[in-house]
């Protein structure tokens, strides 16, 4: 068993409080991604999981064994750093083995573990290089088949692809999800890039200001995000925000004095002022005229099959719209933008989610 | 592109600067070669077939003592090259990478040493080499030449400290590594550059003073090489075959060490420019 399991942990630089009592179980074998803006505190939860930062209280455990005091060394975890962090002295194999050798592994096991990680990650015609001599995404792989010889209990992996250009960024991920499930390790993965944290998770961490704001399975977040943080934050491109108040059950004004048709969850009572939100793929130009709001095209950005309308409303406030295909509109026309009634969040004053429905709000 | 005439200037002047730097040195090697006569008859020609002599070197290698000063400076040059490699490298090491009370201070302490010429406690470093029973050995040299480089040696090596990523540490100190290992086999081999600038910055003055053997080690067989010269120094007769030959052949240890640390330390005095 290799879970890790984090109890009221909390990090102080002096008075400031960089991670307030995070909680926090990663399963026997899970892939856990903590994501957040930069500044949030995952790098130093991570770095806090390994040793590298003295935490401030709380209590740790990796395996069923407390490690608040433990050196990086003996917590059995073995990290990738978004620099790589090769020995720039040591051929690959030797970085790769480094470790094992300090560890007092025997001559014949040290090779077959570093032959056996260079397999599987491709490194074997470049065992003799120097880290210098290798590509970004060679160099990456050996940083990951210097953790692998070491047969933690736990990866821990720090913005690993951060550095990469964006087609090996893919390639790779590809490469770390394959890795995941054929090793069946226990990962412990940091970054703010949400498409890696929707890929690769079985759970996702969002982090802000220190806090965790939710756990959850990718798909929990994106359809079911419990404050506007992580509402905004998962989803590419945001969810877009639409101050209203209650008009009555299964009504809605917006700022601007126009009215939509929602059916409200039960805790919503007249005259509450609550956020409405709603992702761009689950908005239409046109449709529906009950949940139609209007506005003008500032601008359509293309990508090719999709595209996205940034609609100016009367409020003035812009929404994202996706659009498929021709959607018959161009900069500066006046347009009516409609609402999926199955996929609108709504949130109170405090940004919490009311009710607990992402499908039909009800 | 600079205009040739400038270009002409600068080689000029570096080329004039390298003959005036260099003249004394000729002088004496080739003075080395020829017989006393020569010596003070025509001192600034080339040896000639007639005037050739190798008395000076044979005088020289034969007198045992003279074997033993070389033996002596060997000793002393590479004993403080030694320590002030392995504790100003493990003192910058700790200043730069350690975060403690008195940090700081303790940098600007060791600062003093660099500003704050050795010689002017000499008196006090006599007494405390008495007291220590060290007259006349060459431990004694090797101590404080030793003090001697290691403020300068601290403060090169931790400018260099301090450009190892601090990712390279964390990876060694995941993989297990002792913070004495992560010195020894992480940071020592990346700073090589650094460490063969400050061997040579300290071999150097080490080498060619004068002052602290005649202070402290001037008898009983302890004596350097630039020391032990002095005896053929007379105050009535001066053997100058003999004092000419010793000074060119303690050229060439120097020389040596240059060229085995010159590599790197070319390399170490670019690597933070050019990266």
């Amino acid at each position: 068993m290799s879970e890790v399991k984090i109890e009221k942990l909390c990090k102080s630089y002096g008075p400031v409080a960089v991670l307030r009592d995070i909680d926090l179980i990663v399963e026997d074998g899970s892939f856990v991604v903590l994501v957040g803006p930069s500044g949030c505190g995952k790098s130093t939860l991570l770095r806090s999981i390994a040793g590298l930062e003295p935490v401030t209280s709380g209590k740790m455990t990796i395996g069923g064994k407390t490690v608040n005091d433990l050196p990086p060394a003996q917590r059995e975890i073995a990290m990738v750093f978004q620099s790589y962090a090769l020995y720039p002295h040591m051929d690959v194999y030797n970085n790769m083995a480094f470790g094992l050798k300090f560890a007092k592994t025997s001559k014949a096991e040290t090779d077959a573990r570093v032959n056996e990680a260079a397999r599987i990650l491709q490194l074997e015609a470049l065992l003799k290089r120097r880290p210098r001599e290798l590509s970004g995404g060679q160099r990456q792989r050996v940083a990951i088949g210097r953790a692998i010889v070491r047969k933690p209990q736990v990866f821990l992996f720090d913005e690993p692809l951060s550095n990469l250009d964006a087609a090996l960024r893919i390639n790779t991920r590809i490469e770390i999800a394959k890795l995941h499930k054929m090793l069946k390790a226990t990962i412990v993965y940091v970054t703010h890039d949400q498409v890696e944290a929707m890929t690769l998770a079985d759970k996702i961490v969002v982090m802000n200001k220190g806090c965790i704001e939710q756990t959850g399975k990718p798909l929990d977040l994106y359809y079911k995000p419990v404050n506007l943080f992580v509402a905004g934050f998962i989803g590419s491109p945001a969810m877009n925000f639409l101050s209203a108040t209650v008009q009555r059950a299964g009504s809605l004004t917006l700022a601007d004095g126009q009215s939509l048709s929602v059916k409200l969850p039960a805790a919503c009572t007249k005259d509450d002022k609550v956020t409405l939100g709603c992702r761009p793929e689950h908005m239409k130009i046109g449709g529906d005229p009950d949940l139609n709001l209007r506005g003008t095209v500032d601008i359509i950005e293309r990508l090719g099959e999709t595209g996205f309308a940034h609609v100016r409303l009367t409020s003035g406030q812009t929404v994202i719209v996706e659009v498929r295909g021709d959607p018959g509109i161009r900069s500066g026309d006046a347009t009516s933008v409609s609402l999926d009634p199955d996929h609108l969040h709504i949130f109170d004053l405090n940004g919490h989610r009311v009710g607990d429905g992402g499908s039909g709000s009800a | 592109m600079k205009k040739p005439i400038s270009a002409f200037l600068v080689h000029g002047i570096l080329g004039l600067y390298t003959v005036i730097a260099l003249a004394p040195i000729l002088l004496v090697i080739m003075n080395s070669f020829k017989a006393r006569k020569a010596i003070f008859g025509a001192p600034l020609s080339f040896p000639t077939p007639s005037t050739f002599s190798l008395i000076g070197y044979n005088k020289v290698f034969s007198d045992s003592s003279v074997i033993s000063y070389y033996v002596n400076s060997i000793t002393v040059t590479g004993g403080a090259i030694f320590f002030t490699l392995l504790f100003g490298a493990m003192a910058a090491w700790a200043l730069s990478e350690y975060k403690f009370r008195w940090n700081t201070l303790l940098v600007l302490f060791l600062s003093i040493g660099i500003m704050v010429p050795i010689r002017l406690g000499s008196v006090s470093i006599i007494q405390l080499i008495v007291h220590m029973n060290l007259i006349n050995t060459l431990t004694a040299l090797i101590l404080v030449y030793t003090a001697q480089n290691l403020p300068l040696a601290i403060f090169i090596l931790s400018e260099f400290m301090a450009q190892i990523p601090k990712d390279l540490r964390e990876a060694a100190r995941c993989d297990g590594l002792s913070e004495y290992n992560i010195f020894f086999f992480i940071v020592m081999p990346l700073i090589r550059p650094a460490m063969a600038t400050v061997a040579v910055f300290t071999m150097i003055p080490v080498w060619n003073d004068l002052w602290f053997p005649l202070l402290l080690a001037p008898t009983g067989g302890k004596q350097t090489i630039t020391l032990g010269i002095q005896q053929y120094l007379g105050q009535y007769i001066t053997d100058w075959n003999s004092v000419l030959s010793a000074l060119s052949t303690a050229i060439i240890p120097v020389l040596i060490f240059y060229i085995i640390f010159s590599r790197q330390l070319i390399r170490g005095l670019t690597s933070g420019a050019v990266k």
